[in-house]
C-alpha cells in the first residue's frame, strides 16, 4: 500500500504518559486500543481452548456407535447415580456441547480474536491514528465480553428442559419452541442474556471502528488508498451495526416468551415459530461474513507481504467484500429452505445465494494473481494464507452447492452442512487467525517466535483439519443428521477417521501453547520490520513493539 | 466420484459410502443426477484449477526461482474474464437447480412432466396424481401418522436395542421402529408434515425429502417409490435430547399387500394390520 515516512518515536512501551495507570490497572481501566486488543487475544485464546475441548469429548464420543462418555461424563458433573436418568442427562449434555461449542466458537474466539484483537491492534496502525476514536468505549465493549462468557458457563450448570436435564441444548441457533417451551429452565434464559452482552459489545466495537476508519484516517490516506484489512474491518463493523440489533429484537421477543406471557413465536397465541428464524438468519447470515471479512482482509496484506508485490485488484478486492456485505443482507432464508417456504421465495433465495459466489471468486483469484509473479517466500504466515485460500475455497464450492434448494432438500441438517462451515470458519476464519498472529506477533510483542515450530504447527493443523472434516461431506451425502450423539452403524467408519483427524489437530493446538510459552521464554528480540520489503503498511514502520502511544506526529500518505 | 453410491442398499445407509443413498423416486434420481453428474464436476473443477495455480505459483515464484517480483498490480482483461466465467458456471447450475426446485415443490396433477434424472431435458417422467395422504405428525420424541381416508392414526417409535434383537433382528441399530409407515409401491402419496411440540423434520434420504414439522403449520410434500423394501431417514430437526432417536421407517409394499393391510388398519388396529404383512426380507 502507500508508503509513509518512517515516524520512529523515542518513546519506549515503559514511557507511560504522566498518571497512566499500571500493574492490573493498566488493563482493567486500559482505554489503549493495544492493551485492549491484547486483552481480546488473551480472552480469545482462553476461550478458543474451552471450544477445542468440547468439540473433542464431542469426537470421542462420536468415534464408535453407541454412547460412550457422555453418561458418565453427565453423571460426575451433575452428580447423577441413576443410570437412566445419567443416559437422559448424557443425552441433554452433548447437545449443550456442541451448542457451547458453536456460541463459544463464534462470540468468544473468531469474534474477539478478528475484530476486538486485531482489528483493535492494527486498525489505528494502519490508518495512521494515535488510537481509536472512543477508548473508554473500547475498554466497556471488552469488558462486556467476560461477562458474557460468565453468563454462557452458568448456563450449562442450571436447569434447562427439567430439573434434572440442565443446560441449554437447543443449538446456537436457539430456535423456538425448543428455546422456548422446550427448554423452560433458567438456562436459556442465561444463554439469550449473554448473547445480549455479547451483541452490545460488538455493537459498540463497531461504532468505534466506523468512525475511527471514517475520521481519524492520517492525512493523505483516502479511502481508496487504505490497507485491505482496515477496509474489511469497516465492512465488519457496518455489518455488525446492521445485523445485531436484529437479532437483539429476536431474541428479546424470545425472552418475553419464555418469561412474560407473549406469543410472537407460538402459534397457539397466532405467533410462528418461524418468524424467530427469518430474524435469527437476517442477523445470522452476515454474521458468517462477519466472522469471515476480516480473514479476508489479513490474507490479502500476508499474501501481499510476503510476495513483495502490491495487491492485484485492489479497488476489486475493495468492492467484492463490499458487495459480499451488500448482498449477505439478502439472502438468510437459504438456512431455512426445508421449513416450508413457498417455491417462489426459495427460487429468490436460490438465486440470490449463487451471486454471492461471484465476488467471493473474485477474491480467490486476485489473491492468487498477487502472488503470480511475486518473489514468495514461506514463512509461517505466508503458509496459513496458503492454506486459507485453498481450504476457503473448498468450503466456498460446497456453499454453492447448499445454495441450491434443491440440492440442499437432501443435505439440509447432515454433516454435509458441518463440512461446508467448518471448512469456510474452522479452516478459514481460525487459519486467518493464526495467519495474523504469526504476521504481527513480532510487531505486538516485540519477540519472535519459533518459525520452524510455527511452520510444524502449521502442517499438523492442515492435516489434522482436513482428516476431520473432509470425511463428513461422505457423512452428509449418506444422509447422517448433525446434532446426534449417536449413529446408525453405517456411519461408523467416516466418523471414526474425523475423530482420529481431531486428535492430530489437537496436537497441533498444545503446539501452539508451547510455541507461545516457548516465545515469551526465549525473548528473541524481533526486528521493527521482520518481513522485509514487501511489508508496507504503517505498523511496519514503528518500532517493535509499538511506542504506547504512536504517530502523535501524524504520518502522510502520498 | 460419480457412482461411488454404487455399492448403496436402498433404504439405508452403508459402511463407508461416500455418496447419497439409493434413489428409488423421480426426485431423489434429479438430485443424484444434478449432484453426481454437475455439482460434484463443477466443482472438483474448481478446487482443482485453485490446487494447480497454487502449485504453479508456489514452483515458479518462490524467492529462489524468481528473486525480482513484478510490479504488476491491474489486469482489466483478466478481471473481467474472472468475474464473467463464474456467472456463466453459475448459469449452468442454476437452470436444472430451478427445474428440480419446482419438481420438488409442485404435487403432481398426473399430467404434469417431471424430471427424473434427465435434468437438462423439459421433463420426461409421468408421475400420478396423489392416491394416498399421510399426515405426519412430529413429537418428543416419535412420529405420528395418519391416514385421514381411513380415519385412522398410530404411533411409530424406536425399537430399543433388547426389543429390536427380539423383533426385528436384521433391521439396523436406531433406524429400526415398532410401526413402520405404510405405503404402497408406485403411488404417489401426499405427505403433511406438521409439529406438535417443538420443530421436528421429517426426512427421507432415498426418497429425497425433507420437510420440517412446523407447529401450527401444515407443510406438504410428496413421493413415488418404485421399490418395494424398507426406507429410513432420522429426524432432521433439533428437538432436544432424544433428537437422535426419532426415526422414520417407511415400509413400501404391493399394491395389493397395500389394500389387506389399509383394509386390517380401518376395521382395527395397527399391530392387526401390520400382522398381515409378510416379514421383510434381508437387506440385498
Amino acid at each position: 500500500m502507500a508508503n509513509a515516512y518512517a515516524t520512529h518515536e523515542d518513546q519506549s512501551p515503559e514511557a507511560h504518559a504522566p498518571g497512566h495507570p499500571t500493574g492490573w490497572r493498566r488493563y482493567l481501566y486500559s482505554t489503549n486500543h493495544k492493551d485492549i486488543g491484547t486483552l481480546y487475544l488473551i480472552f480469545a485464546i482462553i476461550a478458543g481452548v474451552i471450544g477445542s475441548v468440547l468439540s473433542g469429548v464431542m469426537r470421542m464420543e462420536l468415534q464408535e456407535p453407541g454412547i460412550q462418555i457422555f453418561h458418565g461424563l453427565a453423571a460426575m458433573i451433575y452428580g447423577i447415580s441413576d443410570p437412566a436418568a445419567s443416559i437422559d442427562a448424557g443425552k441433554q449434555l452433548y447437545l449443550v456441547f456442541s451448542t457451547m461449542h458453536g456460541l463459544i466458537m463464534i462470540f468468544f474466539m473468531v469474534m474477539p480474536a478478528l475484530i476486538g484483537g486485531f482489528g483493535n491492534w492494527f486498525v489505528p496502525l494502519m490508518i495512521g491514528a494515535p488510537d481509536m476514536a472512543f477508548p473508554r468505549m473500547n475498554n466497556i465493549s471488552f469488558w462486556l465480553l467476560p461477562a458474557a462468557f460468565l453468563l454462557a458457563l452458568i448456563s450449562m450448570f442450571v436447569p434447562g428442559p427439567s430439573e434434572t436435564l440442565r443446560g441449554a441444548g437447543g443449538g446456537w441457533t436457539i430456535y423456538p419452541p425448543l428455546a422456548t417451551s422446550g427448554t423452560p429452565g433458567p438456562s436459556m434464559d442465561f444463554v439469550i442474556l449473554s448473547i445480549h452482552l455479547a451483541g452490545v459489545s460488538s455493537i459498540l466495537g463497531a461504532i468505534n471502528f466506523i468512525t475511527t476508519i471514517l475520521n481519524m484516517r492520517a492525512p493523505g490516506m483516502t479511502l481508496h488508498k487504505m490497507p485491505l484489512f482496515p477496509w474489511a474491518v469497516l465492512v465488519t463493523a457496518f455489518l455488525l451495526l446492521l445485523a445485531l440489533p436484529v437479532l437483539a429484537g429476536a431474541i428479546t421477543m424470545e425472552l418475553t416468551d419464555r418469561n412474560f406471557g407473549t406469543t410472537f413465536y407460538d402459534p397457539s397465541g397466532g405467533g410462528d415459530p418461524v418468524l424467530f428464524q427469518h430474524l435469527f438468519w437476517f442477523f445470522g447470515h452476515p454474521e458468517v461474513y462477519i466472522l469471515i471479512l476480516p480473514g479476508f482482509g489479513i490474507v490479502s496484506q500476508i499474501v501481499s507481504t510476503f510476495s513483495k508485490k502490491p495487491i492485484f485488484g485492489y479497488m476489486g478486492m475493495v468492492y467484492a467484500m463490499v458487495a459480499i456485505g451488500g448482498v449477505g443482507f439478502v439472502v438468510w432464508a437459504h438456512h431455512m429452505y426445508t421449513t416450508g417456504l413457498s417455491l417462489d421465495v426459495q427460487r429468490y433465495f436460490v438465486a440470490a445465494t449463487m451471486v454471492i459466489a461471484v465476488p467471493t471468486g473474485v477474491k480467490v483469484f486476485s489473491w492468487l494473481a498477487t502472488m503470480w509473479g511475486g518473489s514468495i517466500s514461506f514463512r509461517p504466515p505466508m503458509l496459513w494464507a496458503l492454506g486459507f485460500i485453498f481450504l476457503f475455497t473448498i468450503g466456498g464450492v460446497t456453499g454453492v452447492v447448499l445454495a441450491n434448494a434443491s440440492a440442499d432438500r437432501a443435505l439440509h441438517d447432515t454433516y454435509y452442512v458441518i463440512a461446508h462451515f467448518h471448512y469456510v470458519l474452522s479452516l478459514g476464519a481460525v487459519f486467518a487467525v493464526f495467519a495474523a498472529w504469526y504476521y504481527w506477533y513480532p510487531k505486538m510483542f516485540g519477540y519472535m517466535y519459533n518459525e520452524t515450530l510455527a511452520t510444524w504447527h502449521f502442517w499438523i493443523t492442515f492435516v489434522g483439519v482436513n482428516v476431520i472434516f473432509f470425511p463428513q461431506h461422505f457423512l452428509g451425502l449418506a444422509g447422517m443428521p448433525r446434532r446426534y450423539i449417536d449413529y446408525p452403524d453405517a456411519f461408523a467408519f467416516w466418523n471414526r477417521i474425523s475423530s482420529i483427524g481431531y486428535y492430530i489437530t489437537f496436537v497441533g493446538l498444545l503446539l501452539f501453547l508451547y510455541i507461545l510459552w516457548e516465545a515469551a521464554h526465549k525473548k528473541r528480540k524481533a526486528a521493527d520490520n521482520p518481513w522485509g520489503e514487501g511489508a508496507t503498511t504503517l505498523e511496519w514502520t514503528l518500532s517493535s513493539p509499538p511506542p504506547f502511544h504512536q504517530f502523535s506526529t501524524l504520518p502522510r500518505i502520498r | 466420484m460419480p457412482g461411488a453410491a454404487m455399492a448403496a442398499v436402498a433404504g439405508q445407509p452403508v459402511s463407508g459410502q461416500t455418496g447419497f443413498q439409493l434413489s428409488v423416486t423421480p426426485l431423489m434420481d434429479e438430485i443424484e443426477s444434478f449432484y453426481n453428474n454437475l455439482l460434484l464436476w463443477i466443482i472438483a473443477a474448481i478446487v482443482i484449477l485453485v490446487l494447480v495455480l497454487l502449485v504453479v505459483i508456489m514452483v515458479r515464484f518462490n524467492a529462489k526461482a524468481n528473486p525480482v517480483p513484478s510490479k504488476t498490480s491491474h489486469n482489466t482483461l483478466i478481471e473481467v474474464v474472472w468475474t464473467v466465467v463464474p456467472i456463466l458456471v453459475l448459469v449452468v447450475i442454476a437452470i436444472p437447480s430451478f427445474g428440480i426446485l419446482t419438481d420438488q415443490e409442485t404435487i403432481p396433477d398426473g399430467t404434469r412432466k417431471y424430471l427424473g434424472s434427465s435434468i437438462y431435458n423439459f421433463g420426461s417422467v409421468d408421475v400420478p396424481a396423489p392416491a394416498l395422504t399421510v399426515k405426519v405428525t412430529g413429537s418428543q420424541w416419535y412420529w405420528s401418522y395418519e391416514y385421514p381416508d381411513l380415519k385412522k392414526h398410530y404411533d411409530s417409535n424406536i425399537l430399543n436395542e433388547a426389543d429390536r434383537q427380539k423383533l426385528k433382528p436384521n433391521e439396523p441399530r436406531l433406524l429400526a421402529v415398532d410401526n413402520d409407515l405404510v405405503v404402497p409401491v408406485d403411488t404417489t402419496v401426499r405427505v403433511q408434515v406438521i409439529g406438535a411440540d417443538v420443530i421436528h423434520s421429517f426426512s427421507v434420504p432415498s426418497f429425497g425429502i425433507k420437510m420440517d414439522a412446523v407447529p401450527g403449520r401444515l407443510n406438504e410434500t410428496w413421493f413415488n417409490a418404485r421399490k418395494t423394501g424398507i426406507y429410513y431417514g432420522q429426524c432432521s430437526q433439533l428437538c432436544g435430547k432424544d433428537h437422535a432417536f426419532m426415526p422414520i421407517a417407511v415400509r413400501v409394499v404391493t399394491k395389493d399387500q397395500y389394500d389387506t393391510w389399509s383394509k386390517a388398519l380401518a376395521s382395527g388396529d395397527v399391530e392387526k394390520a401390520n400382522a398381515t404383512l409378510p416379514p421383510l426380507e434381508a437387506a440385498s
